[in-house]
């Protein structure tokens, strides 16, 4: 058992060690599956079953209701509107997150490999050294700004935040990505008497489409998750999907619905869940490209 | 946009202000948030951390009071000695699991494709859901010791998640299952970097496969384990969402930590002061830290990288 080229059946010990390998790893992804399996099983059972059966078990009564109360009937506090709302603000707040951090990035990122710009590596020190810093050091003179402008409580505002807390890995992304590229390209672009604008568009965006998608799964699924900017900005109006979703099933009075809990969640789960399944390696690759990712 | 006149010489003179005006305005924005928001928010909170804050911010001068009061407030210890617990432990596993999990995926295995999506897909989800998902899993009553319990096994008892002293163990468990997919798919990619002639010369000598794991394989993909160690570290310093949706800090003060120790005192004990204190002391481990690995990946001068 060799790792990248096998040398040759090694007779006898080679079925064991082979067989070995194969439950360790067997053993681990049913290990790393049971708590999706929980959450699914639960999700598809009735509280009554819940209480008397198996947490493991299959569902012996197979019920979709738990699914339909999460989405669209689910409380938190008076207000039973579902889990459909944060999805919605959610979509709200990833949409012009996403496009407004990657435009930023790229730009920056252009700017900073192309043009010497005197306190360019500065300024890019300072994000990098910004996206290891945890969120609470600068989240209250944050809000206290926000809402000196407006922008607190606001749709708008939980999209700047987001751009300003994505641009350390955007930057990095599309600086890193950039300065892979032959400068002749860009010599020549200049030579013909291209200029910022041009060469961004017509030279430099038409070859970024590799890192444009590292960068867009990583927002997507970045955004998409984040729980204490949404939870911080957004405001009462905006609160994204996981920050309703803590409300919804942390905050019950009474009895928990831990089946209507669990629809919730595999929801709230399912659109970075989508984003990775249909990324494959992409995913990989972001994380390879934005090993600053907290 | 200003486009630069033809220039004369085949390398265009870059550094004249015509042609770097367009890069200096687009660099405006992200000179905004550098200036405002990672500077201007920083010094702020530094500075509010020597006021006497409560619920609005004061510009007075309380010298360090802020800091004696914090290192005397016993949640705040607490919440240090859970992080250390937690992160040691947390780092600790996940570099262990996925190292694991990345030789044994190393080995030539078939549906290797189905096994990385497996192990990765948690760290594709939130910490809410992750938190969620495993409160309900070690949920004493209805979960898995229930579940045991009934299978043949009545005197199993797991209920960490409702035990003071355990309770950091179940939020260690649940943050290695959700990262240490991460760390195979780092460090999976370093073994595929692996010269096959090597391979080759370790079979000719029959040294066994774990001992070249061991003694050749680690020390050459070592940078990708510290990589991944620093990954986990951001992580360990920014545990707040985990926390909150998994224990809420509790049982008591049992699963407190700092990142939710300042988000508290911000937003719902009205101790701005307090909270800038301990925000700032993060901030000044936090920069301590990582400020080597950050200098010696990305910061040093040309040349040196790649």
């Amino acid at each position: 058992m060799s790792a990248v080229v096998p040398q040759g059946p090694r007779p006898r010990s080679f079925g064991l060690a082979r067989l070995g390998v194969y439950v360790f790893l067997g053993v681990m992804a049913l290990l790393f599956l049971v708590p999706l399996w929980v959450m699914l099983m639960t999700s598809f059972k009735t509280m009554a079953e819940i209480r008397y059966g198996h947490i493991l078990a299959w569902p012996q009564e197979f019920t979709f209701e738990p699914w339909g109360k999460a989405w669209s009937s689910a409380c938190t506090g008076l207000a039973c509107g579902g889990i459909q709302v944060g999805f919605w603000n959610s979509v709200r707040i990833l949409v012009p997150s996403v496009i407004a951090s990657i435009a930023l990035g790229a730009l920056t990122g252009y700017a900073m490999t192309f043009y010497r710009v005197r306190g360019a590596n500065l300024m890019f020190a300072i994000l990098l050294i910004g996206a290891f810093i945890p969120y609470q050091v600068f989240l209250y003179p944050m809000v206290r700004m926000f809402s000196s402008i407006g922008l607190y409580d606001s749709l708008a505002g939980i999209v700047v935040v987001h751009v300003v807390f994505g641009l350390p890995l955007m930057t990095l992304l599309f600086r890193n990505y950039y300065s892979s590229l032959p400068i002749e390209l860009f010599n020549a672009a200049r030579v013909d008497g291209a200029g910022f604008v041009t060469i961004f568009r017509h030279v430099i965006l038409p070859m970024s489409t590799p890192i444009v998608i590292v960068a867009t799964i990583l927002q997507v699924t970045g955004i998409w998750n984040d729980f204490i900017l949404g939870l911080t900005f957004a405001g009462r109006d905006n609160r994204p999907m996981t920050v309703l979703l803590n409300n919804i099933v942390n905050s019950t009075q009474g009895e928990a619905a831990y089946n209507v809990d669990m629809a919730a969640t595999i929801l709230t789960a399912a659109v970075p869940l989508f984003v990775y399944f249909i990324s494959g390696r992409w995913f990989v690759r972001g994380i390879a490209a934005g090993a600053v990712k907290g | 946009m200003t486009d630069a006149p033809k220039p004369p010489r085949a390398r265009p003179p870059l550094s004249r202000w015509r042609s770097k005006a367009p890069a200096i305005l687009a660099l405006i924005p992200a000179a905004c948030v550098v200036l405002f928001i990672y500077i201007g928010a920083m010094v702020w909170t530094v500075r509010l951390s020597f006021s006497s804050s409560k619920m609005l911010p004061v510009l007075d001068n309380v010298g360090f009071n802020q800091y004696r009061r914090l290192f005397a407030t016993e949640r705040f210890n607490l919440s240090v000695e859970h992080i250390a617990l937690f992160g040691c432990l947390f780092i600790a596993g996940s570099l262990v699991i996925g190292f694991l999990l990345a030789v044994f995926i190393d080995q030539r295995v078939r549906g290797e494709g189905v096994f990385r999506t497996i192990f990765l897909y948690p760290y594709a989800m939130s910490f809410i859901v992750t938190g969620l998902a495993w409160q309900w899993f070690l949920n004493p009553e209805l979960g898995l010791q229930k579940a045991v319990r009934e299978a043949g096994f009545p005197d199993f008892t797991f209920d960490w998640i409702v035990d003071q002293n355990r309770v950091m163990y179940t939020l260690v468990i649940a943050a290695i299952w959700q990262a240490s997919g991460l760390v195979m798919a780092i460090l999976l990619a370093g073994l595929r970097g692996v010269d096959a002639e090597l391979w080759k010369a370790t079979r000719i000598d029959a040294i066994p496969t774990w001992r070249v794991y061991v003694s050749i394989i680690l020390p050459m993909i070592a940078p990708m384990l510290v990589t991944a160690a620093v990954l986990l570290a951001v992580a360990v310093a920014k545990l707040y969402d985990l926390v909150v949706a998994m224990t809420k800090g509790g049982p008591g003060l049992s699963s407190e930590v700092p990142a939710k120790f300042i988000m508290d005192n911000f937003f719902e004990r009205s101790n701005v002061g307090l909270g800038s204190a301990a925000a700032t002391v993060l901030l000044v481990t936090v920069i301590a830290i990582f400020s080597p690995w950050i200098y010696s990946q990305h910061l040093r001068p040309q040349g040196a990288r790649r």
